[in-house]
């Protein structure tokens, strides 16, 4: 018996001429937390209904456990599924909604008593069993749409955008406590999300899709500090771009020669600098740094800090956190502004990679 | 830092301004719905009244219960359980017959299922009466359909399928049919696809899901085409006058007749009184049913 590992080869589907998965090959390790994540029509969900058996791809190859699953239909599948709106049956209570799958294993009573109500206490939901689904809170059916679904032990868990109903606050707990109880349970996770900060909280590895492939499938440190094309950068973060010149071996901002920690992987022509927020300094050293300067644009108050937007030559804009400790004053709008990036810091990103 | 407010008592703030706001809103109400109002009285309440008040008396004008004590006679009785036997019939051959429709209807695409629903609503466009005699025509000894079977050798006599409880039946069915379908689909409809899925992925095959998880979400709108239907049969006069022929006495035929043969407007009453209550009481029994699957789906 295997362990959970999906291989998912050339998948392609189409939908007249709209291409949702362009040849998706994509490997998901037993046990890993994989994010799938991108804008909508990234083909981002029609992927984990094809793993889920609820679309048929036009071709290609998913095998799990080294079986072959293309064609095998979606209850023969023993996949367990959160789906977005969570899909509880409303004729049926609390436990029994979480009963069903193993009813349908023809799992017996005691068995099913004990399970159901673990699952449960798993998910804080044990007081409520009895309750019906329409008098549950939209973050109370969340957790017993994750009890149905890992009630039976399935080696794989399926999310769609679980999260994506919840108010901010309940989404970032529910966010530490599915992480929590996929380290505990161990059952491989495929999360759909479109929220990049989610993405990068939970997941093991995420894969970057846009216009039904992967563009990049990384640690979610690597996809956010190396990002491989402008599209994935811009994706992660309060990204700005700095249209940046490819003179020889080097780059070029504003006829300024670019320090770079590391040589761009994807880029051999002209390129973008990805300047964030939180990488920029308010001081740097001339000699070893990239400096940036700039006029401040406005300010706006952020609680836990200021945001200063500056504006460069060309109609560039970027902009800058303070939070006080900087050692240095918040500058008023109108006044000139050196800033600076750490050749570590600075990353430069091509337009796309083939 | 303080708002400087004009100092009123913050409890008659705006007060009188928002009562006569209030009191303008009840007005509106009552002077919008008062035209019905008057109509139901008018057409409605007081004929019925009338009636009522008319079968408490006897043929010479006395007030008493014959009327009512009438019924009680075998006559009555086998047209009463008659009435009954059409409506369950015709309900259940309508179940049969519409919840597959009802079902294609509500899983086709939206184009396909508008044209599919005009073939459904079709016949609401065109008269009872029409309908009723075109059975009569189809139905008849020398009709279409025991023409056609007796030349295609499968009946060496013709079927009597009309003027008799078959061809009351089939009459009853087709006019029947979209009241069924009709809630029915809008019940359907509202279920969401994705609980089909749902139930596939716990592991359910397309039958336990169907069993499992739709029909019972069905089952509050069929139970509202059941009880329209039913209701509907059991008042029905047209066709079961036509293709009845007279032999099918159903409770809506005997008013009818104690009015025109025997101008018996205390007995039609009376009659008409016992309908109206039957009717009314399974009404209400069936909305006392329904409350259940209405808190299924948590809308309360």
């Amino acid at each position: 018996m295997g362990a959970g590992k999906v291989s998912i080869r050339h998948v392609h589907k189409a939908y007249g001429a709209f291409k949702a998965l362009d040849g998706i090959s994509l490997d998901i390790q037993p046990g890993e937390f994989l994010t799938l994540l991108g804008p909508s029509g990234s083909g981002k969900t029609t992927l984990l209904n094809v793993i889920a058996g609820f679309e048929r791809p036009d071709s290609g190859s998913l095998m799990v456990d080294e079986v072959e699953f293309i064609t095998r239909p979606p209850h023969k599948r023993d996949l367990g599924m959160v789906f977005q709106n969570y899909a509880l049956f409303p004729h049926m209570d609390v436990f029994d909604n979480v009963a069903y799958p193993l009813k349908l294993r023809g799992i017996d009573r005691a068995s099913i008593r004990r399970r159901v109500t673990g699952a449960l206490e798993t998910v804080h939901m044990d007081k409520l069993a009895a309750r019906r689904i329409g008098e549950l809170s939209g973050g109370q059916r969340q957790r017993v749409a994750l009890a149905r679904a890992i009630v039976f032990e399935p080696k794989i868990l399926l999310m769609d955008e679980p999260l994506s109903a919840l108010d901010k606050n309940l989404r970032e707990h529910m966010q530490m406590e599915l992480k929590r109880l996929h380290n505990r349970l161990g059952m491989t996770t495929v999360y759909v999300t479109h929220d990049q900060q989610e993405a990068l909280t939970m997941s093991d590895r995420i894969a970057v899709l846009d216009r039904g492939r992967v563009i990049q499938l990384d640690t979610p440190q690597n996809i956010y500090d190396h990002p491989n094309c402008k599209f994935v950068a811009g994706f992660m973060g309060e990204t700005r771009f700095l249209p940046v010149e490819r003179r020889e071996s080097s780059y070029h901002l504003d006829d300024r020669s670019l320090r770079l920690a590391s040589e761009p992987p994807h880029c051999d022509a002209n390129g973008w600098l990805i300047v964030r927020p939180e990488r920029l300094r308010w001081a740097g050293d001339a000699q070893r740094d990239n400096r940036i300067a700039g006029k401040v644009m406005d300010i706006v108050y952020r609680g836990d800090s200021h945001l200063v937007s500056v504006s460069l030559a060309g109609d560039h804009e970027i902009s800058i956190r303070h939070t006080g400790s900087e050692g240095k004053e918040l500058p008023v709008p109108g006044q000139d502004l050196e800033l600076w990036l750490t050749p570590e810091a600075s990353v430069v990103v091509g337009d796309a990679i083939q | 830092m303080t708002v400087m407010v004009q100092e009123v008592k913050p409890a008659i703030l705006n007060n009188s301004l928002l009562q006569r706001s209030r009191s303008l809103q009840g007005i509106s109400f009552v002077g919008l719905s008062l035209p019905a109002a008057v109509l139901v009285a008018a057409v409605l309440i007081i004929p019925f009244s009338w009636l009522a008040w008319l079968s408490l008396f006897d043929a010479a004008g006395n007030l008493s219960a014959e009327n009512y004590v009438r019924l009680l006679r075998p006559a009555y009785i086998e047209s009463f359980l008659t009435t009954f036997k059409v409506a369950g019939l015709v309900t259940a051959i309508c179940v049969l017959l519409g919840y597959p429709v009802a079902y294609l209807l509500s899983q086709l695409p939206q184009r396909a299922a508008q044209l599919l629903m005009v073939f459904v609503i079709l016949p609401f466009w065109t008269s009872v009466l029409v309908r009723t005699y075109a059975w009569l025509v189809l139905l008849q000894r020398q009709g279409i359909i025991n023409q056609w079977l007796l030349s295609s050798g499968l009946i060496s006599e013709p079927l009597p399928l009309v003027h008799n409880m078959t061809g009351t039946v089939i009459g009853m069915v087709h006019v029947m049919l979209p009241f069924l379908i009709l809630p029915l689909y809008a019940a359907m409809k509202a279920i969401d696809p994705v609980l089909l899925r749902a139930a596939a992925n716990c592991g359910a095959s397309p039958a336990q899901a169907f069993r499992q998880v739709f029909l019972p979400l069905s089952l509050s709108g069929l139970s509202a085409g059941i009880a329209l239907t039913f209701v509907l049969c059991l008042g029905f006069y047209l066709t079961p006058a036509l293709l009845g022929g007279g032999r099918v006495a159903m409770w809506s035929t005997q008013i009818a007749d104690m009015v025109a043969k025997f101008a018996n407007w205390g007995a039609a009453s009376a009659l008409s009184v016992v309908l109206l209550v039957v009717t009314g009481g399974i009404l209400w029994g069936v909305n006392r049913f329904m409350r259940v699957p209405d808190a299924w789906g948590g809308k309360r």
